[in-house]
């Protein structure tokens, strides 16, 4: 029997690391932004069928980037995870924040466990009463958990994007600004990017029960245009 | 509550009633028969009636443990999702239960798909709980609805009766369930009209809910003096609403006056 070559633990993870973000780099990239109007979601996406951008519960929504069947695996286990919650207590104890805890955990544990960790990077967000109140949670292919602020970049050339998304928003903006913000971001200052190849959502801060909206092709070549 | 996920070939799909199964969530009830099934409370009639845009659905409010009333004020019409409803006959627990699962049924597939269940899918659905339902039911412990919506493709309303063993049958006209049905469904039966305008179909089930309080003592009629009316809705492409309780006053009111007019 031979010995297995001696590999520091170090260097494991940083080589898990590298190609679980070559993995991510690949795809394009996804915006998401805080509004007077609730949360925008928009993504790069020229497939019509296959979802980046998706509902979990009443005031949760989903985004991933990355390899997709792993990403809509995670979709639907949040899904589940909403649905038997608000089943077994009640709506109002569904939130964004223990799911996303749960999607750390399980990032986590097939980065460090599995043979090849997840090459994803998803989003649970869950709008509130008034901007202050909405949450974004990013979750990282190792499990790294970061709640942040405004507006949240996932996926290839997220530091460019993320700049030029600094420059535009604005907490004070509505739903068709705030999608303008995040396509020329998504765009940057050689492209334009059409209706036909971007995915839009809104999480409606005013609607009653499910918040979650997608946007017709018009409503987007609207938006832009302003 | 951690987070399902499940190996491919054990994956329940859109399919949450499975999900709960599995995850334990809802343990099934112990085998045998229920000794008395009359101190469970049991709810009653409902109507649906089809009308030129859509149907109207409506529900009285009482609900009964043997000869004693358990409750004045329960409901047994409920949107299903945003373009169909469901109303209820049978014990309350169970039906309240099955509504509860079915309405997530329904969403929890659309939101896993990506795309709504058709209105036929829906009403099948509701068919195969119905049929699961059936070994409680044998104990005393029936439930049988309807289910009505609105469907897009043929732009009207649609109507679903279901017996006890699941049993599943569409109806034109109208449909009802319930001890007060026999004599609910005659009200309607004498008043309908082809394409009727939504006023007088919700003024006609209201009068047949009205006529099964008079002859059945398990429906209850409209309460005056608490202010309780029977829960209404009408679903149309706008999709489910509920009547307000001012506006059935006021219809029960001017019932209520043509019946006056008759016995002076």
């Amino acid at each position: 029997m031979t010995m297995p070559f001696y590999v520091a633990p170090e260097q494991m993870m940083k080589d898990r690391a590298d190609y679980a973000r070559k993995g991510i780099a690949r795809g394009r990239a996804l915006v998401a932004a805080i509004c007077s109007e609730g949360i925008v979601l928009c993504a790069e996406n020229p497939s019509r069928m296959l979802r980046k951008v998706s509902e979990i519960y009443d005031r949760i929504g989903f985004a991933g980037v990355g390899k997709y069947n792993e990403f809509d695996q995670l979709r639907i286990a949040g899904i589940r995870h909403a649905d038997l919650k608000g089943f077994s207590f009640s709506r109002e104890d569904v939130d964004a924040r223990s799911l996303a805890n749960q999607y750390a955990q399980i990032l986590g544990n097939v980065f460090t466990h599995e043979m090849k960790p997840m090459e994803v990077e998803i989003l649970v967000t869950e709008v509130g009463a008034a901007p202050d109140e909405d949450q974004l949670f990013h979750i990282l292919y190792d499990g790294t958990l970061v709640d942040e602020e405004s507006f949240c970049v996932l996926g290839g050339e997220a530091d460019a994007v993320t700049e030029r998304m600094a420059e535009r928003w604005s907490a004070e903006a509505g739903r068709d600004e705030a999608v303008a913000a995040c396509v020329s971001a998504l765009a940057g200052p050689d492209r334009t990017l059409g209706p036909e190849e971007l995915e839009v959502a809104l999480l409606d801060r005013s609607a009653e029960r499910r918040t979650f909206v997608r946007l017709e092709d018009a409503e987007v070549a609207s938006a832009i245009a302003t | 509550m951690n987070l399902p996920l499940f190996d491919p070939h054990e994956d329940p799909g859109p399919d949450f009633a499975a999900l709960v199964r599995l995850s334990g969530a809802r343990p099934e009830p112990p085998p045998g028969t229920f000794d008395d099934a009359a101190v469970v409370p049991h709810g009653t009639t409902c109507v649906a009636i089809r009308y030129a845009d859509g149907v109207v659905m409506a529900g009285d409010r009482r609900a009964t443990a043997g000869n004693f009333i358990s409750h004045r004020t329960i409901e047994k019409v409920f949107p299903a999702d945003r373009h169909s409803g469901v109303a209820i006959a049978g014990a309350a627990g169970p039906a309240m239960e099955m509504v509860h699962l079915f309405q997530l049924q329904l969403e929890h597939y659309e939101k896993v798909e990506g795309a709504p269940v058709s209105l036929e899918g829906k009403a099948n659905q509701l068919s195969q709980m119905v049929r699961n339902h059936l070994p409680a039911a044998m104990t005393g412990l029936g439930v049988v609805p309807i289910f009505a919506g609105y469907d897009h493709a043929r732009g009207a309303g649609r109507l679903f009766q279901y017996d006890v063993t699941g049993g599943r049958y569409e109806e034109h006209d109208h449909a009802s369930t319930g001890s007060g049905s026999m004599h609910a469904t005659t009200v309607i039966k004498l008043g309908w009209r082809q394409s009727m305008s939504e006023d007088d179909a919700l003024e006609l089930s209201l009068r047949a809910l009205l006529e099964a309080a008079d002859e059945d003592s398990a429906t209850g009629g409209p309460d005056l003096l608490r202010g309780i009316y029977p829960v209404v809705a009408r679903i149309d492409a706008r999709g489910f609403t509920r009547v307000a309780d001012d506006d059935l006053a006021q219809r029960y009111e001017q019932i209520l006056e043509q019946l006056r007019e008759v016995r002076s």
